[in-house]
């Protein structure tokens, strides 16, 4: 135990500090300008890091991820832009909040549930890393597949207005994600000889055209603000955000927790865990009806979720050496480089060095806290005060660098506004982006589970025990059975009790 | 007033963003055409201080993904030639490619200008620790006896992995089945989650994984520093040398004395004995093979990868 509590001062050393708070620093910044990903904040600053202690590095990287993912939530609500692909589900009420005056009680809500998500996530990397590991290897094929569908049937939780619509976009989302060379089998599908549509539709260009265009086009087209200011703008709203996520903590850890477990699944990732964790905190809430109009509780689940999955995606990173999210690949390669071994032996052999990273994720979760307060309120106030004629501009700009810098290429910045087109004519007809890009993230995984569980099942001849007789994808099949017929079931019931 | 002040600062920060993000691109730049994390990333980064410390000048990574790697390849051509940008490629992706996609791979594979090759991982197959099987023959046994059941999880199709575990089963005579996945990590976690059986994967996964998996056959030519234990598929009986070997190109507009200068830079890294020492820890293995070998080495390549295209049914 002294041993911990020295690497635990030894994080807290001046440089380490400074490095953390730079680190959330840059991290927020560059996570709230679309486009400019996290992977691609950690990817740009490991060369940098070798200069420095391998801990100290480590404390860098873990600390510009963490800002990044909680600065993605800004252009989520500023903009409708999520500024990182695990602030989907923060444009469904953080957008509307802003739209109804209430944009600066929405970014602190924000930051104080990433905070507690972010804790959350780092405790239980502390404590439970190793048993938690073993349960991310319990999800095979199967259980990746029933995980997508389960989200798929989120979309009718998370529609608002026309369920026929929500559908529709699903399914052409569903569509897109087949678009490219299948990962099993090596077809190639729908890419009308582009070679550069042999990798699939690129997920973030498409985001930032489907969610971001729309917005920029009507703000050009419609007299008044982008956003209308709040009766009381000077302060920052503390004590009145503070209080909603107070009353709100149940939900709070509960989208934490989901986040959490979610992240410990490679390569799920936190837009997955956002959606999910605001689905659930849907089905469960009291204020259903206000989902989706501006309701503080739906950006709690969504930015709880996001921010627990830093911590959870680093569990099997370092206890199994198989990268959680993007950006833990980034960093096991930063890692590898520095000629650090994970896995087993991580935790035992070279504890300080693990022990000094996680609290350093620890501090940066801490530092982001009063950071994220203050930067955000200042974010709120120069988009409200910007005006339009230099607001709109700027926004398009960072799109465009967004959508270029993903791959170096600039056919990335031609598919941006291309979606953006189709994305402002569907929104026209009433389909909304966001069940769009639910299709186009869940088809990806659902498809590569559902061929991986056929082949292997196929071989075992027993195709239909592995995908309903193994003891995790039962759970998540009740689950996906309880959302899609939970409501028609409730209907029924209170009919009969009203008669 | 406030507005303007609010204005400039805000315009400072971006400007300030964007001089550092361009601020990256001083020196030599490295195009790995694949995502950052992975092995071409890694060893990539390895080699940067050593060319710092030789040369005095910065290599810098930056990353075009997609297609595995073709997008970065199709492009490769048209980067300027002065030996400003080197391009990273590997194999068997630059030949299986315009193999099995045809003029959908964008590129083919005579338009990669390779300089040379500097290192490669070795094919492999692993069995997690607590799996009954022991040896090669061991699991070799069970195919025999359970046509199509013996399960290996793999990086992919058409991929290194894919192609030994169709070599395996040609060279023993076994039907097995080859399940792909997005990557290696994804292929791992399978192996260690016990969805499958074994692994068609890499010595690096080994290395990597340490205790948690036995490596059973390794495809190189001779036992690895790293592994002595573990035999080769030759010693077993099978004349399987095979892998991902990676190295780089420059576009053709490049004259012979940038490409000899740029073989001569990498080989001379190779050579280092740190380098060297880093790399085979990792259960990378280090290859020499420069400009003036690469033509007959590509030529090798690509008849072994025909021969296994055909078997695959790609071509005639």
């Amino acid at each position: 135990m002294t041993n911990i509590f020295a690497d635990f001062l030894s994080s807290l050393s001046l440089i380490n500090l400074g490095l953390a708070f730079s680190g959330v620093l840059a991290g927020i910044i560059i996570g709230a300008l679309p486009g400019l990903s996290a992977t691609m904040a950690v990817a740009i600053l490991v060369p940098f890091t070798f200069a420095l202690e391998p801990s100290s590095g480590l404390i860098v990287l873990g600390a510009i991820y963490t800002g990044a993912i909680f600065g993605g939530s800004w252009s989520a609500i500023l903009i409708n832009t999520p500024g990182t692909p695990s602030a989907v589900a923060t444009t469904f009420d953080g957008y509307p909040m802003a739209k109804n005056g209430n944009g600066d009680l929405a970014m602190s809500i924000s930051c104080m549930s990433s905070f507690i998500g972010g804790l959350v996530g780092v405790i239980c990397l502390a404590l439970f890393a190793p048993p938690l590991a073993s349960v991310s290897l319990k999800f095979g094929p199967t259980e990746y597949f029933w995980l997508a569908i389960l989200g798929l049937t989120l979309i009718s939780t998370l529609a608002e207005g026309d369920n026929i619509k929500s559908l529709i976009g699903a399914c052409i989302g569903l569509l897109m994600s087949m678009i490219g060379v299948a990962v099993v089998g090596g077809d190639i599908r729908m890419t009308w000889n582009i070679s550069f549509l042999n990798s699939g539709i690129e997920i973030v260009s498409a985001m930032i055209g489907l969610f971001c265009i729309p917005v920029i086009l009507d703000l050009t087209s419609m007299k008044g603000k982008h956003l209308s200011d709040s009766e009381t703008p000077k302060n920052l709203r503390l004590k009145e955000s503070f209080l909603i996520v107070f009353k709100k903590k149940f939900e709070a850890v509960r989208g934490a927790l989901i986040g959490t477990f979610i992240g410990i699944l490679p390569g799920a990732g936190g837009s997955i865990a956002s959606i999910v964790s605001y689905g659930e905190a849907k089905r469960a809430s009291k204020n259903k009806d206000n989902f989706g109009k501006g309701e503080p509780e739906g950006l709690i689940a969504s930015e709880t979720a996001n921010n627990a999955t830093v911590g959870g995606g680093f569990i099997p990173t370092l206890c199994l050496g198989i990268p959680g999210t993007p950006p833990d690949a980034v960093i096991l390669g930063a890692l590898l480089v520095q000629g650090i071994r994970t896995g087993d032996t991580l935790f035992t052999q070279q504890s300080s060095i693990v022990y000094t990273f996680i609290f350093g994720l620890f501090l940066a979760t801490i530092i982001m806290l009063p950071l994220g307060l203050l930067m955000g309120r200042y974010a709120y106030k120069s988009i409200i005060k910007i005006p339009k004629e230099v607001l709109i501009p700027i926004i398009i700009f960072l799109t465009i660098i967004g959508s270029y810098s993903i791959q170096n290429n600039i056919l990335n910045v031609y598919f941006m506004f291309f979606f953006g087109l189709v994305g402002w004519i569907l929104n026209r007809a009433g389909f909304k982006a966001s069940p769009i890009v639910l299709g186009l993230v869940l088809g990806q995984i659902a498809e590569q589970g559902f061929v991986q569980a056929y082949i292997i099942g196929n071989a075992q001849d027993n195709i239909l025990a592995n995908y309903f007789a193994r003891p995790i994808s039962i759970i998540l099949v009740i689950f996906i059975l309880m959302g899609l017929f939970l409501p028609a079931l409730k209907k029924i019931y209170n009919r009969r009790k009203n008669v | 007033m406030k507005l303007k002040s609010h204005f400039k600062r805000f315009l400072a920060v971006l400007s300030l963003l964007i001089l550092s993000l361009s601020g990256a691109n001083a020196g030599v730049t490295n195009i790995i055409p694949f995502g950052p994390g992975g092995e071409s990333d890694v060893t990539a980064r390895m080699q940067q201080p050593y060319y710092k410390s030789i040369y005095n000048d910065d290599i810098v990574v930056q990353y075009k993904p997609g297609g595995g790697g073709s997008v970065g390849w199709s492009s490769l051509n048209s980067e300027k030639g002065d030996g400003s940008v080197i391009m990273g490629v590997n194999l068997p992706h630059i030949i299986m490619q315009p193999i099995a996609k045809g003029e959908k791979a964008g590129y083919k594979t005579e338009d990669v200008n390779v300089f040379s090759f500097f290192h490669y991982t070795p094919d492999a197959i692993l069995v997690e620790a607590s799996s009954p099987y022991q040896s090669l023959k061991d699991l070799l046994d069970y195919a025999k006896q359970n046509p199509g059941k013996l399960t290996f999880s793999g990086s992919g199709t058409y991929s290194a992995n894919h192609l030994l575990i169709i070599s395996l089963n040609k060279k023993a005579k076994v039907k097995t089945t080859y399940v792909p996945f997005k990557g290696t990590g994804a292929a791992v976690q399978a192996l260690l989650g016990k969805q499958v059986l074994a692994e068609a994967g890499y010595s690096t996964v080994a290395a990597k994984q340490g205790k948690k998996v036995r490596m059973l056959a390794v495809a190189s030519e001779e036992r690895l520093p790293a592994f002595p234990n573990v035999p080769t598929f030759k010693e077993l009986g099978y004349n399987i040398v095979s892998g991902a070997y990676r190295g780089y190109a420059l576009p053709k507009s490049a004259s012979k004395a940038t490409v000899k200068e740029w073989s001569d830079r990498i080989m001379k890294i190779n050579s280092d004995p740190a380098f060297i020492k880093q790399m085979e820890d990792n259960a990378f293995v280090v290859v020499n093979i420069g400009h003036k070998d690469v033509k007959k080495f590509m030529k090798q390549q690509q008849k072994a990868n025909k021969a296994i295209a055909k078997e695959l049914g790609l071509i005639k």
